[in-house]
């Protein structure tokens, strides 16, 4: 008599995850790569109204014109060529707001961890407070109340997305710290400062990068959302937001015009995070979310 | 616990203060009160009267102690633009920005606790990877689209839901849908990891070796658990789903808070816009340290210290 | 001998490319205390989680047999398991801290396994709950029941887990080291009571344990794990007496007896670790650590007696100490 019992094996499916991060890396690059050449590749001047030929279908439907792939908008505009523009202004926003929330929020998290006492409750403190801060409504209000323009909103994210930041530089650098080569550092007779960018942040870096592209992610969307609500970036700029404000308006009728610029907006933004997830995995940042 | 209590209760408070003092500062740093009451035709006369009027050319510490005194006691002043009570405006909108704020966190919950226990069981299989793609998806959909392309099929071309307004309970059902979409990859992937640590906890073995139910075992001794930390977590998304509303309501036209919110931005109207920046931040305040007393009294072992 | 309640005849079990247990065997009698002893990684928990059902996703169990009261419990699934479990076989562990679930209370705890087993209202269930905290020497039985886990010290802990395995009256008690995470005085409280209640319920237990001191206090009969196998078992006068394998005997060695052992002497110690052991590994396991290791160890190790009731795996003959023959 003789039984087996075979319990169902441990599967990995590691090459999921690498997957990811390749396709992650790839999105990303090539919208960062159109967004780059947007001049030289767009077909058609992007700003340019044909009151003539408007809401012009795009290729998979019938009567597309081959002249206007993605087809036009309701001032006649090509498509195409706002989708590319549109990208350089989803990539601008996401990477200026991360380089300034990410000094903003690196300084705090690696002074309040590093120090301790008193600075750590003062850093935590201004978490909480920052928390506490509706994000998308102050934004909204501080571009309502001084008038929309890119920079702005660039400056306004910057200044309130910092907070994961700092909960992350804080964290790690607590476990740095204690470290043998840090000891080290410190009977060498380095001063504070060299430490704190020579020891510290080259350590921290990598659980900052995967914070980068999850900030970057939320940028974003959230011009997106400030676009959409007349609060972001003005018109005549093509950012995808705006696209899909402006296109809302003929969307029970043509709804491709919020189709296009929000499957664009998706895709990038699952793009980015799942070049964050890879990055997690890669690096080993441990669990940052 | 009552020490406890005690200084979560301070730290709020601090942290209310603080807040307040940023959204008097947000409205009076972000340029001339008086130059965007009066409009773009005013004269320079019309200015300076309206800002004597409003008390604008007081010392700013004057008017900050003037505005939290009456804030203190629920007058946030008259609005500009809608000719009332800033405190009522806000009271007469606030049950439908609840209301939303807290059908979008069931649908979460009731999305993500079961996505989130489904991939702790089945960790490291496909079906795991595949919660955490769809959480992953859920993080990347820009909401206010979403919310067009669930009015375009479900609302218009299904005719299932009303589109918009506020009539029915059916009018919250896509805003909720929506507004839910923000909170599940994050509680699907607290659920997974407690769920995960839980399920290899040696109590779980000792439910085992009592020959206990599967359903007993994931659903009483190993969820109620890995729920405490998704129990705060909730508490703090409903925090962030009613501050990031208004978004949504917009979207939908329903009309509460955040729709009040944007419409006083539009109009200049900053008693109103400082006034639900303070209130949502309150509430949110509030939120968090209600949490952390439920946290505690969830957990037996906090409660006795 | 009265009847075997759980017969085990060549358990394997298997982690990816690791072979914990590789054909086990030795049996439980009915009302008996079996202790089974070796060196941690010898695979005696691993045996014992393999006869309740309880190994972790991804190991392998096979066996020539493995019956528990006549049932073969190859053929059960977790489903069927499971009605076993808590029921007619119960099982307490190592840490009693942490075995425990925090967000229940005792009474709870202890309630859920009979109205699972036996059906009953919760109060029936409590009122034997409070009989049996009592029956483990626990004061304040009623008071206990509405405590939750972290308020009750790590001995008490262990006679609530006691007193939880018997809430069914099962015939077998599995104890993986039920004493090895408590201090000295609590250990011996503990040992007294699994032995007095092993006399007057008739339960039959199987005590896991690194400790030879716990096994000569307490087995009426001893298997000695070393590598995934069943080295030597005998009853437990026999086995202190007449030791047949040379790991039972390295591991006597190393147990200082008073009077014996002169203050200044060398204890015995066994020279390297337990190895670990792949699926395809052949031969005696200790053969590497072994002074009588030979040629023919590496191949099919012989199982012999060396009298009534008591089996060794060697090449060596019975009696091979006594006579001096080993070579």
């Amino acid at each position: 008599m003789s039984g087996t019992v075979v319990m169902p094996a441990r599967r990995r499916f590691d090459w999921m995850r690498r997957t990811g991060l390749v396709a992650g890396a790839l999105i990303v690059g090539l919208v960062l790569l159109v967004a780059i050449l947007a001049p030289w590749i767009t077909p058609h001047d992007p700003f340019v109204q044909n009151l003539d030929n408007r809401l012009a279908v795009p290729f998979w439907m019938e009567g597309a014109e081959p002249d206007h792939l993605l087809g036009t908008d309701g001032l006649g505009r090509d498509y195409l060529s706002r989708l590319i523009y549109g990208a350089r202004i989803s990539m601008l926003i996401g990477l200026l707001t991360v380089v300034t929330s990410g000094v903003i929020g690196t300084t705090l998290g690696v002074l309040g961890g590093f120090f301790g006492g008193k600075v750590d409750d003062a850093v935590l403190f201004a978490i909480t407070c920052r928390l506490a801060i509706p994000v998308v409504l102050v934004a909204l209000a501080v571009v309502g109340l001084l008038g929309s323009s890119l920079m702005l909103v660039i400056l306004v994210l910057g200044l309130l997305l910092w907070d994961r930041f700092a909960v992350v530089a804080r964290s790690t650098t607590m476990q740095v710290r204690n470290l043998d080569y840090v000891a080290a550092a410190w009977a060498s007779g380095l001063s504070t400062p060299a430490i704190l960018v020579k020891e510290i942040l080259p350590n921290i870096a990598s659980h900052l990068a995967v914070v980068a592209t999850l900030e970057m992610a939320l940028a974003i969307l959230l011009e997106a959302a400030l676009s959409f609500l007349g609060l972001g970036v003005p018109p005549p700029l093509p950012s995808w937001g705006l696209m899909i404000a402006e296109g809302k308006d003929y969307m029970f009728f043509s709804p491709w015009v919020i189709f296009v610029p929000g499957v664009a907006l998706f895709i990038l933004v699952f793009g980015i995070n799942l070049l964050g997830d890879g990055l997690r995995d890669l690096l080993g940042a441990g669990d940052t979310r | 616990m009552l020490r406890f209590a005690l200084r979560r209760l301070t730290v709020a408070l601090l942290v209310a203060l603080t807040v307040m003092v940023l959204s008097f500062m947000l409205t009076r740093v972000s340029g001339d009160l008086a130059i965007s009451i009066a409009g773009a035709s005013a004269t320079q006369q019309d200015v300076e009267i309206i800002r004597h009027a409003y008390g604008l050319d007081r010392p700013l510490a004057m008017q900050f102690i003037d505005w939290i005194g009456r804030a203190a006691v629920g007058d946030f002043g008259e609005s500009f633009f809608f000719k009332a009570r800033t405190a009522d405006l806000i009271m007469d909108r606030m049950p439908i920005t609840l209301t939303l704020g807290l059908v979008g966190l069931g649908i979460a919950l009731l999305v993500s606790i079961p996505l989130g226990v489904l991939a702790a069981v089945r960790e490291n299989t496909w079906v795991d990877r595949l919660v955490q793609l769809v959480a992953m998806i859920g993080q990347a959909m820009p909401s206010f689209w979403l919310g067009l392309i669930l009015m375009i099929t479900l609302g218009l071309q299904l005719g299932w839901l009303p589109i918009s307004g506020t009539g029915s309970w059916e009018h919250y059902v896509m805003p909720g849908i929506v507004l839910s979409f923000s909170a599940i990859p994050a509680l699907t992937r607290l659920t997974r990891s407690g769920m995960i640590q839980a399920l290899g906890s040696d109590y779980i073995r000792t439910a085992r070796a009592k020959g206990l139910s599967r359903l007993s075992i994931l659903g009483k001794h190993a969820l109620r658990n890995a729920a405490i930390p998704v129990v705060s977590i909730a508490a703090v998304q409903l925090g962030f789903m009613l501050g990031g509303s208004i978004v949504i309501e917009t979207v939908f036209a329903l009309h509460g808070v955040g729709f009040l919110a944007w419409e006083s931005i539009s109009k200049n109207d900053f008693p109103v816009v400082q006034a639900v920046v303070l209130v949502l931040a309150l509430i949110y305040i509030g939120l968090t340290m209600a949490a952390d007393l439920l946290n505690a009294l969830l957990d037996p072992r906090l409660r006795a210290s | 001998m009265s009847e075997a309640l759980l017969d085990i005849q060549g358990l394997r079990v298997e982690f990816g490319d690791t072979a914990a247990v590789r054909g086990a065997s030795f049996t439980v009698a009915r009302g008996e205390t079996h202790c089974i002893v070796g060196e941690s990684g010898c695979g005696k928990s691993v045996s014992a989680l393999a006869v309740m059902g309880l190994l972790a996703r991804g190991a392998r169990r096979s066996a020539d047999c493995l019956t528990f009261a006549g049932k073969d419990l190859l053929a059960r699934n977790e489903q069927q398991m499971s009605l076993l479990r808590g029921d007619r076989m119960a099982m307490i562990f190592q840490e009693p801290m942490t075995s425990l679930n925090p967000a229940y209370t005792v009474g709870s705890q202890m309630a859920e396994v009979f109205t699972r087993h036996r059906g009953g209202s919760r109060h029936a269930a409590l009122d034997r709950a409070a009989a049996l905290l009592g029956r483990v020497g626990i004061t304040a039985p009623g008071m206990r029941l509405g405590q939750f886990p972290h308020q009750l010290s790590g001995g008490l802990r262990q006679r609530v887990m006691i007193a939880m395995a018997l809430m069914c009256d099962p015939e077998l008690l599995i104890a993986d080291e039920p004493t090895t995470a408590l201090d000295v005085t609590v250990q011996v409280q503990i040992l007294r009571l699994l032995a007095e209640l092993q006399r007057d319920l008739g339960l039959a237990i199987l005590l896991i344990t690194h400790d030879l001191g716990i096994v000569a206090r307490i087995a009426d009969r001893v298997s000695v794990m070393y590598a995934g196998e069943v080295v030597e078992s005998a009853p437990t006068a026999t086995l202190f007496a007449d030791p047949s394998h040379p790991y039972t005997r390295g591991l006597l060695d190393c147990v200082p007896v008073p009077g014996k052992v002169k203050p200044g002497d060398a204890l015995g110690s066994i020279p390297g670790t337990v190895p670990r052991i792949r699926p395809s590994f052949a031969g005696c396991g200790f053969r590497d650590r072994c002074t009588h290791a030979a040629p023919v160890c590496a191949g099919t190790v012989p199982r012999q007696h060396a009298g009534n009731a008591h089996e060794f795996l060697c090449r060596l003959p019975p009696g091979w100490a006594a006579t001096g023959q080993a070579a």
